[in-house]
């Protein structure tokens, strides 16, 4: 097994999860090393969400497991420590302020150093003037601005970003990037989910492609490109599935 | 009263103009009870000195006054009856009566009386006496004054108060009787007049009667006895200014009606007891001019009950008005006054314009399947009677007063 | 945990449900007092509202703060916390508000107006009721994800305890009118908190005389350690049970 060798941070050993007659997770393996940067891509409805969450514990997955650090995290919580969560849509108790939301955030997670946390996102997205604000009064791309702030708060080793520019105006956006690639740079674990496929071009270096709750491809983007001889991730992915299918159909 | 008096005056008086009193001491000449009675002449006075006297029984065959002198005791040392009374005209006054002893087939009292008359008992004192006043067959006598205390824990250890068997024309005014089985017993005692007395904390009944027609009871107080005050198979029964109170226990009354008839029960007071009257069997009672006041039931009215009538009765912050266990309406109840009444007076006649219904229907599921009683004061029940006092249903239909007042009326 | 709590607690506080429900249990515990003189009638009327109106409050309130708090969870559970952890700080802060909205609104004026042992009984009931229906109440919540869903299976929770159990009861009663019920009946008692509470209360105001044999025989019963122990414990198992049944529900729902 090779995996062992190279020693994952992450790894989906056979995880299903089914929301009733629905498999959302179909026998998922994958690993997801430390200093990479993952693009997760698929269409709507295709399973990205679910395989966030069921690696953040929010779901829990029918069968299968899934390791941190070589630890199952069925019904541990510590590994979270190491992990920033943006999610697609930041869901906040309505009458907190930011400032309030961002003490408590500090209050929960930031135990022993206090002085680490990284408030870059914060100052750049000048969150701290809208700090009086209450969380059901903002837009959906300033929550995005909360979630980003947060996601990147505790400088945890591990970042999972789900739909990070979406909803975001262009300044915002370009923001975000820029601190995706300097956290990128000091040699995190990324893996990031979105549709707008030339952001994950940039911010990427292998990619995750997943179709009706299965693995369909997981290798460098580089690859990809090679493989189907395309210069672009866009058509890249549109040709791969395209030949997938042209496979599938001959082998019926 | 006055005609008892004069026949005990008249019957004595022969005697009067030829008594003498002779003092009975410990350190006297006469030193006990037994000498004096054996030298004392009918109409004489042994007038008793301070001090205890064990003397097992006594008998008094004379007429004769034995008087206390500062409450000298006549103790029973456990084992004896202390004064057996067998002659006419016998006066006991200012003597304290301790310690009888005790059975179970005979009735061992401080003071028995059988076939007399003329008797008084006059300010004594029992002190943990088993009977305390035993008439028997004894007619025109008075039992007036006296202090009975005893603190038995059960009903086998402990005699009555109190006790008539077969008397006629007695009088028992001013008496206070604690811890007795029955604080005052009657069986076969009619004409018989009971006033002013205190009976509390007995174990059973505050007042028991049986076959004993014709008697008047007045202003009495029964208080915190087991189970309140039972009077059966009798007619003829005045029961006036009475207080029934905090009789209060699983099979406690304030008044228990049994075999009742011809009666009146006027001016009482029924506070705080489980059932204030529970009548049985009875007939043509008048009831009015009661108070029922904070009783578990005011009234519970069997089926067996005829001819009876409530009116100008107060009934006022009892969990239930009046309780019956059938739907046959045989008993008149009128213009009585009902704390629970809603209805309204219109023409401010002080009469309710509409009839008011005092039995509740939970209170008749009761009667009939006793065990329901766990589901009281529950939401469910609270919901049923509310619904039964829209539509009646359960309630007898005709069990109602037609003309409630909308006040309390005054009442001693 | 205590810093979660001391979130949730403060969410709890900003929506001043809380305060009006102790203003509404004191205004009326103290019109009460007011009205009647008799402490003992007081609390048969008190203890009305603790068999109905804190029993529906405390369903009603936790099902709708669990769902208002569901962002919060959510959030919660993307950190690094334990979930039981969140669960526990929420059934304590939601249990401690209502408790002692329960303990200030009737205990105060109680105290106030002179409490007695019967007063004291109250408030044990009141706060027991409490425990069982948030226990209860968090049980609907988790079971299904849709808010309007799990109101009503708490109302039904309320509605089955307050009423549909006490009319089957009757009917047991009534079928089996000509058998010594009392010990079944003692047994059926048991499986509904608030009938169970409401017998330990009545048999506490003297009432018991009133209930003739039944009444002896569960006073009787309730009067001894035994009883006792076997009501407290059946009191504490329906607090922990659903509790327990809705915690692991919870630690594997999919938020």
């Amino acid at each position: 097994m090779n995996h062992l060798q190279s020693n994952p941070m992450i790894l989906f050993n056979n995880v299903c999860k089914n929301f009733g007659k629905l498999k959302a997770l179909d026998d998922i393996n994958l690993e997801l090393n430390a200093g990479k940067s993952y693009a997760l891509v698929g269409p709507n409805g295709s399973g990205k969400t679910t395989l966030i969450k069921s690696l953040l514990g929010l779901v829990v997955p029918t069968t299968g497991e899934i390791l941190f650090d070589k630890k199952s995290i069925a019904n541990d919580w510590k590994y979270r420590k190491k992990i920033g969560y943006m999610p697609q849509i930041g869901r906040y108790p309505d009458n907190m302020t930011i400032g309030q939301l961002v003490d408590m955030m500090k209050n929960i997670r930031g135990d022993e150093d206090h002085e680490k946390v990284d408030e870059e996102l914060i100052d750049a997205f000048k969150l701290y003037k809208i700090y009086e604000k209450r969380m059901h009064t903002l837009s959906g791309g300033t929550r995005q601005k909360v979630s980003a702030a947060l996601a990147f708060l505790f400088n945890a080793p591990v970042l999972i970003l789900d739909e990070p520019t979406a909803g975001l105006d262009p300044v915002s956006v370009e923001i975000l990037k820029e601190k995706i690639l300097h956290e990128k740079r000091r040699g995190k674990l990324l893996l990031i989910s979105s549709h707008i496929l030339n952001d994950l071009e940039e911010l990427a270096t292998e990619v995750v492609y997943i179709f009706e709750g299965k693995v369909h491809f997981n290798n460098t983007i580089e690859s990809l490109k090679m493989e189907t001889n395309e210069k672009r991730l866009g058509k890249a992915i549109a040709t791969f599935i395209r030949q997938k299918e042209l496979l599938a159909s001959i082998n019926q | 009263m006055n005609a008892i008096l004069l026949s005990v005056l008249l019957s004595a008086a022969p005697l009067v103009l030829l008594s003498k009193t002779i003092v009975v001491s410990r350190d006297g000449e006469v030193n006990s009870l037994k000498k004096a009675i054996s030298i004392a002449a009918p109409g004489d006075t042994l007038l008793v000195k301070p001090g205890i006297y064990r003397e097992g029984n006594l008998l008094v065959n004379k007429s004769i006054v034995i008087l206390g002198e500062g409450l000298p005791v006549l103790d029973g040392e456990n084992k004896y009856e202390i004064l057996t009374i067998n002659a006419n005209d016998v006066t006991i006054s200012g003597l304290k009566f301790i310690d009888t002893g005790t059975a179970s087939i005979t009735d061992i009292a401080a003071i028995s009386v059988s076939d007399a008359k003329g008797i008084k008992i006059i300010g004594n004192t029992f002190q943990d006496t088993f009977f305390g006043i035993h008439f028997s067959n004894t007619t025109q006598s008075l039992i007036e004054s006296n202090q009975l205390e005893s603190d038995a824990t059960a009903e086998q250890e402990i005699g009555n108060g109190i006790h008539l068997w077969k008397c006629e024309n007695i009088t028992i005014n001013n008496n206070v009787i604690k811890g007795h089985r029955d604080g005052i017993y009657f069986e076969f005692a009619t004409h018989c007049l009971i006033t002013n007395n205190r009976s509390e904390r007995n174990l059973r009944y505050g007042l028991h009667f049986m076959f004993s027609h014709n008697d008047e009871y007045r202003n009495n107080f029964f208080v915190d006895n087991g189970a309140g005050v039972s009077v059966m198979y009798t007619k003829g029964v005045k029961m006036i200014n009475n207080t029934f109170k905090h009789n209060w226990g699983s099979s406690s009354y304030g008044l228990l009606l049994k075999e009742i008839s011809d009666s009146f029960v006027t001016g009482n007071r029924f506070l705080e007891n489980s059932i204030g009257i529970y009548m049985e069997g009875s007939s043509r009672i008048e009831l009015t001019d009661n108070l029922f006041y904070r009783n578990g039931y005011a009234v519970k009215l069997q089926a067996s009950c005829d001819g009876n009538t409530f009116t100008h009765n107060n009934f006022s912050s009892n969990t239930f008005d009046i309780a019956t266990n059938g739907n046959l309406v045989l008993n008149t109840i009128n213009s009585n006054y009902w704390d629970r009444y809603e209805g309204y007076d219109l023409n401010k006649d002080n009469i309710g314009d509409i009839p008011y219904r005092p039995v509740s229907m939970y209170s008749m599921v009761v009667e009939r399947m006793p065990t329901a009683v766990l589901l009281w004061r529950s939401f469910l029940v609270f919901l049923m009677d509310r619904a039964e006092k829209a539509i009646p249903v359960l309630t007898p239909e005709n069990l109602k007063d037609e003309s409630p007042s909308i006040k309390p009326y005054d009442l001693i | 945990m205590t810093r979660v709590i001391k979130y949730i607690f403060y969410d709890i506080l900003r929506t001043r449900f809380i305060l009006l429900y102790t203003v509404f249990l004191l205004v009326s515990t103290f019109a009460m007092f007011q009205l009647d003189s008799d402490t003992g009638k007081v609390v048969l009327s008190l203890l009305n509202i603790i068999l109905i109106v804190v029993p529906l409050i405390s369903v009603v309130f936790t099902t709708i703060h669990f769902y208002n708090s569901y962002e919060f969870i959510e959030l919660m559970l993307a950190q690094p916390v334990n979930r039981s952890v969140i669960f526990l700080g929420e059934y304590l802060s939601v249990a401690i508000s209502l408790c002692s909205a329960c303990l200030v609104g009737i205990g105060v004026p109680a105290l106030l107006f002179g409490a007695d042992e019967r007063a004291i009984t109250l408030l044990f009931t009141g706060v027991t009721l409490t425990l069982v229906f948030v226990s209860l109440a968090f049980l609907a919540s988790v079971l299904t994800r849709d808010k309007a869903k799990a109101i009503g299976i708490a109302l039904l929770f309320w509605f089955y305890f307050s009423l549909i159990y006490d009319g089957l009861l009757l009917w047991v009663v009534f079928s089996f009118s000509d058998y010594p019920l009392e010990k079944v009946t003692l047994a059926l008692i048991a499986l509904n908190p608030v009938d169970l509470a409401r017998i330990i209360m009545l048999l506490k105001l003297d009432i018991a005389a009133l209930m003739g044999y039944t009444g002896a025989f569960y006073k009787d019963f309730f009067g001894s350690h035994a009883g006792i122990i076997f009501s407290t414990s059946i009191l504490v198992i329906w607090i922990i049970v659903p509790l327990m049944a809705a915690s692991r529900i919870f630690s594997k729902k999919d938020l």
